[in-house]
């Protein structure tokens, strides 16, 4: 494996393999009483957030603390970034503390792989704009894993704003990593430009007609549409983006109560997922959340158990 | 070979001499199992932990043993050890291998912690830290197949098969059928 973990293609099919074995102890470990392992003790983490996040922020720290690292939080509201101070200045003032690894969440699309360059820590990307999202992508991935097993073939569908969505860039790539087949849906405005060639590229398949590829989808992933795009004049209004592209009640009918749906979180209840189908026991939205600690449990201890080179 | 080196004996195919044979294994864990039986006087509140890779079958074979002479099922499970090693940070990242506690759990009962070769006792010892974490055993015992001596640790077995008296440089690894298609102890 990588020193860092800045995007999907970071990754070879076989460290997937490993770090989906790892995750599956890690994850039988939250059933225990005493969550702990040594494993990274005397390591420090550092969660850099320059935007805001509950889960992943939490997760991380979570999955830290379980590993026995030192695990520390820096959002950018509050810190010497909303003093004036650049990027890099910032980085390397905590780099010059002494930390084995950043987690980096920033608003700009290649911001973690800048910081790779300017420090000698593992950087593992928590979302740069709208680039990638590896850690969302591998639990998703070891989610449907768990309940589909094996992915080659099964068709995964993935709903929403995909222009905006780092998630759904990260996940194409990994799934079809595993030999999933994928298609995307959105309305032609939240569709990203060149998907096209992108498509033809990495083999996956788009349309327009959220209700005409359900009845194969083997699992739907419903992307999250960010409400502030609503201004942006990407659809009329929310009720539309809801008839055409929500997960409703007829449309969680028409998918059957076996194929599962996730959602990354957080949930816009009755705009892209009605209530119906975000708490259908099909939901698979918590098992995300606990696969999460798990999944990055098992990154982080790849990434920082080892000899250092 | 060192403690740590847990994998196949592979090395050991062309210069290895053996020094147990399939019946020698088997009669080793026979005594073993009996021993622990008569230790235990039965297999009340008995649990046996094997610590992968070989230590997994092993224990799985006394605990066949034991439910022959008893009639009654003994807890069987697994304990990876990886995490808690003390040598993580000297090699490359290693996979993790799976552990597998008896419904049952480890409170209050009698452990036996199986392994094929007692060496450092390095392993023995994040054994016992990994078992720290699981709960509170009322005792903890050890069975292994080999005790080759050189112990780094003040850590020994409460049932072994074979003693086998080596130099430090000599690598001693055993083979199982479950997962290497024979039984056999070797030196070389």
């Amino acid at each position: 494996m990588r020193k860092h973990l800045l995007e999907v293609d970071d990754l070879t099919p076989d460290d997937v393999d490993t770090l989906f074995a790892t995750a599956a102890e890690m994850h039988d470990v939250q059933r225990r009483a005493v969550k702990k392992l040594p494993a990274l003790r005397g390591r420090t983490v550092i969660n850099l957030f320059f935007e805001d996040s509950t889960r992943t922020r939490s997760s991380f720290e979570i999955a830290g603390k379980w590993l026995s690292a030192d695990t520390i939080n820096i959002t950018g509201k509050g810190s010497s970034a909303s003093k004036g101070e650049s990027l890099r200045d910032t980085v390397l003032t905590i780099a010059a503390m002494g930390v084995d690894a950043l987690v980096v969440r920033h608003g700009a699309s290649g911001a973690a792989r800048r910081i790779s360059e300017w420090v000698d820590a593992s950087v593992i990307n928590a979302g740069d704009g709208t680039h990638e999202h590896p850690t969302q992508a591998l639990l998703d991935a070891y989610t449907l894993t768990r309940r589909l097993g094996e992915l080659g073939d099964r068709h995964v569908v993935l709903v929403g704003d995909l222009t905006h969505s780092r998630v759904f860039r990260s996940n194409v790539r990994l799934l079809r990593m595993l030999g999933a087949r994928v298609t995307v849906v959105a309305p032609p405005t939240l569709m990203p430009s060149g998907v096209d060639a992108w498509s033809a590229r990495d083999g996956f398949a788009t349309s327009w007609d959220l209700d005409a590829v359900l009845p194969t989808a083997d699992a739907v992933m419903m992307l999250r549409v960010q409400r502030e795009r609503m201004t942006g004049g990407f659809f009329p209004t929310a009720r539309e983006y809801t008839v055409g592209y929500g997960l409703t009640r007829d449309r969680l009918a028409l998918l059957g109560d076996t194929v599962p749906v996730l959602h990354p979180g957080p949930m816009n209840r009755g705009l892209e997922i009605a209530a119906d189908a975000a708490d259908a026991a099909q939901s698979l939205v918590l098992d995300q959340v606990s696969a999460g600690v798990a999944v990055r449990m098992s990154v982080l201890y790849h990434l920082l158990a080892g000899e250092t080179a | 070979m060192s403690s740590s080196d847990r994998g196949a004996p592979t090395e050991l195919d062309e210069h290895g001499r053996a020094v147990m044979d399939a019946r020698d294994v088997s009669r080793a864990l026979s005594r073993i199992a009996h021993e622990i039986l008569e230790r235990n006087r039965g297999a009340t509140d008995l649990v046996l932990l094997g610590l992968p890779t070989r230590g997994v079958p092993l224990a799985r074979r006394i605990a066949q043993r034991i439910e022959a002479v008893e009639g009654a099922p003994v807890a069987t499970g697994s304990l990876d050890v990886t995490l808690y090693r003390d040598d993580l940070r000297r090699q490359p990242t290693r996979g993790v291998h799976h552990t597998e506690v008896p419904p049952g759990g480890v409170d209050g009962k009698v452990v036996v912690l199986v392994d094929d070769v007692l060496f450092s006792g390095r392993t023995v010892r994040a054994a016992l830290d990994a078992l720290a974490d699981l709960g509170r055993p009322a005792a903890v015992r050890l069975a292994v197949l080999v005790d080759r001596g050189h112990r780094e640790l003040p850590i020994r077995a409460d049932h072994v098969g074979k003693n086998l008296p080596s130099a430090l440089a000599e690598r001693v690894g055993c083979r199982l059928e479950e997962t290497d298609g024979r039984d056999e102890v070797l030196i070389g």
